[in-house]
């Protein structure tokens, strides 16, 4: 058994595998195919501050490769998750993230606050979600706002501080140092592509939103450039994710960069594709005879 | 919630109607498992998302469960490509079924279109304590007729153009029922508007009443959200989901559009 346990911002995940937020609810839906301990973590659903709706239905249009979501963040809110999902994700021998996604700074501080005293392992807060009128990928999409997000969290909380960048901007490498020098401890990227698609016979477009965000492998090898663009350009462990769906990919993930990685649409295919690419990847290592899973980060030779 | 991923035999196959296969299903598990109502999740090759197909039966005798479905895009055209004796990927059974209530119960099953087939086994439950009205555009379309009679339900055959049975909307076939005989549950699947006819008579002759809705659908187990719909939950407009609060609602919690 090759050592698969990666540590990030001080945390130690048993394997570098992770549902992506959105992907997986709060685990409880996956328990009846196997243990939740068998992931490195969980990235819990985006919570806000208060219970939130979504946005109205059709919310998920397939693509070629891929789909497009427009769930708009709903949620039970914070609180509800601390009284009634937290206790049973701590019985499960996994690491805990605890994905944060206000509409306001003072919403995001408001639910830092609310986490501090809990057993939330990080947070991970999300300044991308292109579904939501108010915040989310607004905070995301220049280097002040996410700079001030994130330096406005980071003094409500001691816990490990990860923030989720949008790949919808110019320059993700700014957003990413800019993060960083607000005191992020991690970054994790990429969030979802703003995508669209419409209806030829009623000529409407097949979600209710408009537009969504693309996820899915069709959106794989723009977020292998981004982790490995970022990666070379701060010093921080960089989370990646994006149209991961095998073994393959996370190594080539691992290798543009990333310490860990997110699963997200594949689960929808296959909800066993997190456990089959964390044993992939012992097979792998045992297979090319590497000791320990980290020596794969960053270790791509570019021209 | 208990439920299963695996691959499992396609044992028949037949081309019930233009454009609608019925496949039966060795998956001995999920047909001890499942009850009238679930679906199922079916894995498409080339396709990233799976497709939500309602159960039409289940043998747990057989270990069997049958499902009827139509070709409505390129995902559902390709499942229609799989032949007897390969493998297809279930994840299943999912969400919540209907209410059974004592079998010597009168229940009414509404269903309109491809709503036909998960009103079948519903039915099969109440045996002739059972009216099950069907409803069709045309004679050509019609399906499932001889199974229902076979479990003893009283069939009411409607075709919008009464080329086969009654002519007319299976709300009126309804109503036409409802004036002459008691009903203590009526369950309806189909379209929206049919559904939403259907609603509003269980609501005049105060008869309860279970719809099952359908909607793009992505996980199937209530962990990524999209399936919503509109329904009342604590006083309070509530976007659920059809995959694990549903498919199957009670009437009064649905909004209709």
């Amino acid at each position: 058994m090759a050592d698969l346990s990666v540590t990030i911002a001080g945390v130690t995940f048993k394997n570098p595998v992770i549902p992506a937020s959105g992907a997986y609810g709060f685990g409880q839906e996956y328990l009846s195919l196997y243990p939740l301990s068998k992931l490195g973590g969980i990235s819990c659903k985006g919570m806000t501050l208060y219970a939130q709706n979504g946005n109205l239905p059709p919310r998920v249009a397939e693509t070629p490769n891929g789909m497009l979501n427009s769930v708009g963040l709903q949620n039970p809110g914070i609180d509800y998750f601390i009284e009634h999902e937290l206790p049973f994700l701590k019985t499960q021998d996994t690491v805990i993230i605890a994905n944060v996604a206000g509409h306001t700074v003072e919403d995001c501080m408001e639910i830092a606050r609310r986490l501090e005293p809990t057993d939330v392992d990080m947070i991970e807060l999300n300044i991308s979600c292109p579904n939501v009128k108010q915040g989310g990928a607004a905070f995301g999409t220049s280097c002040q706002a996410a700079g001030e997000i994130t330096a406005a969290v980071r003094k409500i909380t001691t816990k490990p501080l990860m923030v989720k960048l949008s790949p919808n901007v110019t320059s993700i490498v700014d957003i990413a140092k800019s993060v960083e020098a607000a005191g992020a401890d991690a970054v994790s990227l990429i969030n979802t592509l703003l995508g669209m698609r419409i209806d030829i016979k009623t000529r409407r477009p097949i979600l209710k939103n408009n537009v969504g965000g693309l996820s899915g492998p069709a959106v794989f090898p723009i977020a292998v450039r981004m982790v490995w663009q970022v990666a070379n350009a701060v010093k921080i462990p960089v989370v990646g994710m994006g149209g991961i769906s095998t073994v393959q990919d996370a190594v080539e993930m691992m290798l543009a960069g990333a310490s860990a990685v997110q699963i997200g649409a594949a689960i929808f295919s296959d909800p066993w594709a997190p456990i089959k690419i964390a044993d992939g990847l012992n097979q792998y290592l045992e297979e090319n005879q590497i000791e320990k899973v980290v020596d794969l980060i960053g270790q791509v030779q570019p021209w | 919630m208990k439920y299963l991923q695996g691959e499992y035999q396609i044992l028949s196959k037949t081309n019930l109607a233009k454009n609608v296969y019925d496949f039966v299903i060795l998956a001995e598990e999920i047909a001890h498992l499942a009850q009238p109502g679930q679906f199922v999740h079916l894995k498409v090759k080339g396709f990233l998302l799976r497709r939500p197909i309602s159960i039409c039966e289940i043998d747990p005798q057989k270990g069997t469960i049958r499902i009827v479905f139509e070709v409505r895009g390129e995902g559902t055209q390709q499942l229609s490509q799989l032949n007897q004796g390969e493998l297809i990927d279930i994840m299943g059974p999912l969400g919540n079924g209907f209410t059974k209530l004592e079998k010597q119960k009168k229940v009414v099953v509404v269903g309109g279109g491809i709503g036909v087939p998960p009103m079948l086994e519903v039915a099969k439950y109440y045996g002739d304590n059972a009216t099950a009205i069907t409803g069709f555009r045309s004679a050509n379309a019609v399906i499932l007729n001889e199974d229902f009679k076979r479990i003893g339900a009283h069939l009411m055959l409607c075709t919008d153009d009464g080329t086969m049975g009654g002519k007319g909307f299976v709300t009126n076939a309804l109503k036409y029922h409802l004036l002459q005989e008691h009903a203590d549950m009526i369950y309806a699947c189909g379209p929206q508007m049919m559904l939403k006819g259907v609603v509003e008579l269980a609501k005049e002759y105060n008869i309860p009443c279970e719809v099952s809705l359908e909607e793009r659908m992505g996980c199937g187990v209530g962990a990524c959200l999209v399936c919503a719909c509109k329904t009342v939950k604590n006083g309070n407009e509530y976007l659920a989901h059809v995959c694990k609060d549903g498919p199957v609602f009670p009437a009064e919690n649905v909004i209709f559009d």
